[in-house]
């Protein structure tokens, strides 16, 4: 029964006591605090963001022109860096995370197993603005003098890897991004395996499957819709990550044509131009980003659980 | 007595492919696990190589020097972010933990899950959105940037992450308890806040230290609204230095020595994250422990 249908039902007076009438209106005053706060959000947002949707409309969306000096806005080159980044990271993070999951609840010694999980753990309480401090004086050289030479060396002839020499750009932001979400994707994977009750991998190793196959039918089969989960938080863990990418991405201004040019993604551009944003309406086309950012964030996360709940359902099934 | 089990003999081994895949395959998941911890241990060891020696008590105690001269410190970003987070915690754990202990107790209904709902939505905003948000409500109006707006948007990020580590305790706490309370005659309210809450309290302060730990490290939201300062702090209304923030100015600049200095502004705020992070383990072990 809510709440107001139990007070409303209360037949006799001393069915309800008045203090906790008082005391539960006083939790529930202060929970709606946090739905008022999250419609003005929404409302300020949009506000913000009118004068660009009434100047240039849904073409703003489409359009790749940015130049703030003669009033061009257009967010493609933005959206395009954030989905690349994102994706990039992800397609590198994945395999790692879901590996390094499944070699700590299914391979690791105990003691392996707590100290490892440990360590990933504590990668996702380190600060973003400190992940970009070292991955500017640590990563960028080691991909400038590492790894960009050698892929110019071997795939150079095609454009995507063709890029200035800088070490700073879409690749080595996406390289932060793929540690950044490390820990989210391998956590949220971990517990899944921790759920396949021990009866599949038996059954896999008494039919003669090697430890290997026996993983791979045993647990990773059965938790796939959770892993798949976990893949999508990670995805909008990255959609949102400002300080590490706004430090490594170079913030150009132009669509993401190749993996070592510089680029910039929606909270890239935020985090760069808004405190000197020019004129209202460059501080409108940064509310317009943020309210595309919004929706794509919010459009990811809702996909997660959505997943969870579905997979979750299917668990309780299948007893 | 021997038998002949010729005609039962089974080739119980698995062929050579498919051991070999699975000498490849468990071997490629150790260099996953590798591959995920190496980059942990290189940040940590950057930290302490480049930090902690440009740990002295100048960097504790003194202002930022004039740009581009060697020396000064942060002693105005590290009070900034001191005095932030505390209102910030000050503003949302009230709110935070009424909120959760709503959605435990009373949060069965529609409205108890469009809150669930909105608190979940609210905790995967993008943080430069918190900052976008309280920018145009607290900076755009008043034409300054404050710490009172970096405090503001401090306590958004803090908010959900209050509100749902309470609500997970309070829902962890068997119904025998509320029941034993309501058996011996006391209020609703009074078995709420004297048995349920008071019980809990360790693991709920736990919940807002983590929600410290993450507020610190905010940086995009801090650079909207509290924007940054090379002098002390005087006033809520006036444009603030936070540690994350001084942080980021000096990684980008051109000058060695703010370089340096940056490492050792990491050092202090990763010591700080952490040591709040296993602080907070530790109590839960010890609760674990004494049940």
């Amino acid at each position: 029964m809510s709440l107001l249908e139990k007070f409303l039902s209360a037949k006799r007076k001393h069915e309800v006591r008045k203090s906790d009438l008082v005391f539960s209106f006083v939790l529930l005053a202060a929970s709606s605090l946090i739905i008022v706060l999250f419609l003005a959000f929404f409302v300020f947002l949009i506000r913000q963001s009118l004068p660009v949707w009434k100047t240039y409309g849904l073409h703003f969306v489409f359009s790749s022109e940015w130049d703030p000096n003669t009033n061009e806005f257009g967010a493609l080159p933005f959206i395009s860096g954030t989905l690349f980044t994102s994706l990039f990271a992800l397609l590198i993070s994945v395999p790692v995370a879901v590996g390094a999951a499944l070699f700590l609840t299914e391979l690791a010694p105990k003691w392996i197993r707590v100290s490892f999980g440990f360590l990933i753990e504590m990668l996702a309480a380190i600060p973003s603005v400190v992940y970009g401090l070292w991955g500017i004086f640590v990563l960028v050289p080691i991909v400038r003098e590492q790894i960009q030479p050698f892929f110019q060396y071997t795939l150079g002839y095609f454009s995507f890897f063709t890029g200035p020499p800088l070490g700073i750009g879409v690749f080595s932001a996406s390289l932060i991004l793929a540690i950044m979400i490390l820990p989210t994707i391998a956590g949220i994977s971990r517990e899944i395996f921790l759920t396949v009750p021990i009866v599949n991998r038996e059954a896999a190793l008494s039919l003669g499957a090697t430890r290997w196959e026996a993983i791979r039918l045993g647990v990773l089969q059965a938790a796939l819709p959770g892993v798949v989960s976990a893949i999508i938080m990670g995805l909008g863990r990255a959609l949102g990550e400002t300080m590490a990418v706004t430090m490594l991405i170079g913030n150009r201004p132009e669509v993401v044509q190749s993996l070592f040019k510089p680029g910039a993604t929606m909270a890239s551009v935020i985090a760069n131009e808004y405190p000197e944003a020019s004129s209202d309406m460059h501080l409108a086309a940064m509310a317009a980003i943020g309210l595309v950012l919004f929706f794509v964030s919010l459009l990811v996360n809702t996909l997660a659980k959505i997943i969870v709940n579905r997979s979750k359902a299917r668990l309780v099934r299948a007893e | 007595m021997s038998r002949n089990f010729d005609i039962l003999k089974i080739n119980r081994m698995a062929s050579l492919r498919r051991q070999w895949t699975n000498r490849l395959m468990l071997a490629l998941l150790f260099v996953a696990v590798v591959i995920a911890v190496l980059p942990l241990l290189m940040v940590f060891k950057h930290i302490l190589v480049m930090g902690l020696p440009s740990l002295n008590w100048d960097f504790v105690t003194a202002l930022p020097g004039p740009t581009g001269q060697i020396g000064g410190g942060m002693a105005n970003a590290i009070l900034g972010s001191f005095v932030m987070i505390l209102i910030a915690a000050v503003i949302s754990v009230p709110f935070g933990m009424a909120a959760g202990v709503f959605l435990s107790e009373y949060g069965d209904g529609k409205f108890g899950q469009f809150v669930d709902v909105v608190v979940d939505l609210v905790a995967s905003l993008p943080s430069i959105l918190i900052g976008l948000f309280v920018y145009s409500i607290l900076v755009l109006p008043y034409k300054t940037f404050s710490a009172l707006a970096g405090a503001v948007s401090l306590s958004l990020i803090m908010l959900p992450v209050v509100i749902k580590s309470t609500k997970e305790v309070m829902q962890l706490i068997p119904n025998q308890v509320r029941e034993a309370g309501l058996a011996l005659g006391l209020s609703r309210w009074r078995v709420i806040v004297s048995i349920l809450v008071k019980g809990q309290i360790a693991s709920i302060l736990t919940g807002v230290m983590l929600a410290i730990a993450r507020a610190a490290g905010e940086t995009a939201p801090l650079l909207l609204t509290a924007f940054g300062n090379r002098n002390w702090l005087h006033s809520l209304t006036e444009p603030t230095a936070s540690l994350p923030v001084q942080i980021y100015n000096y990684a980008i600049s051109p000058y060695e020595d703010w370089h340096r200095q940056a490492w050792a502004g990491a050092f202090v705020l990763v010591a700080l994250v952490f040591s709040l992070n296993i602080f907070s383990r530790l109590v839960v072990r010890m609760q674990r422990g004494i049940r």
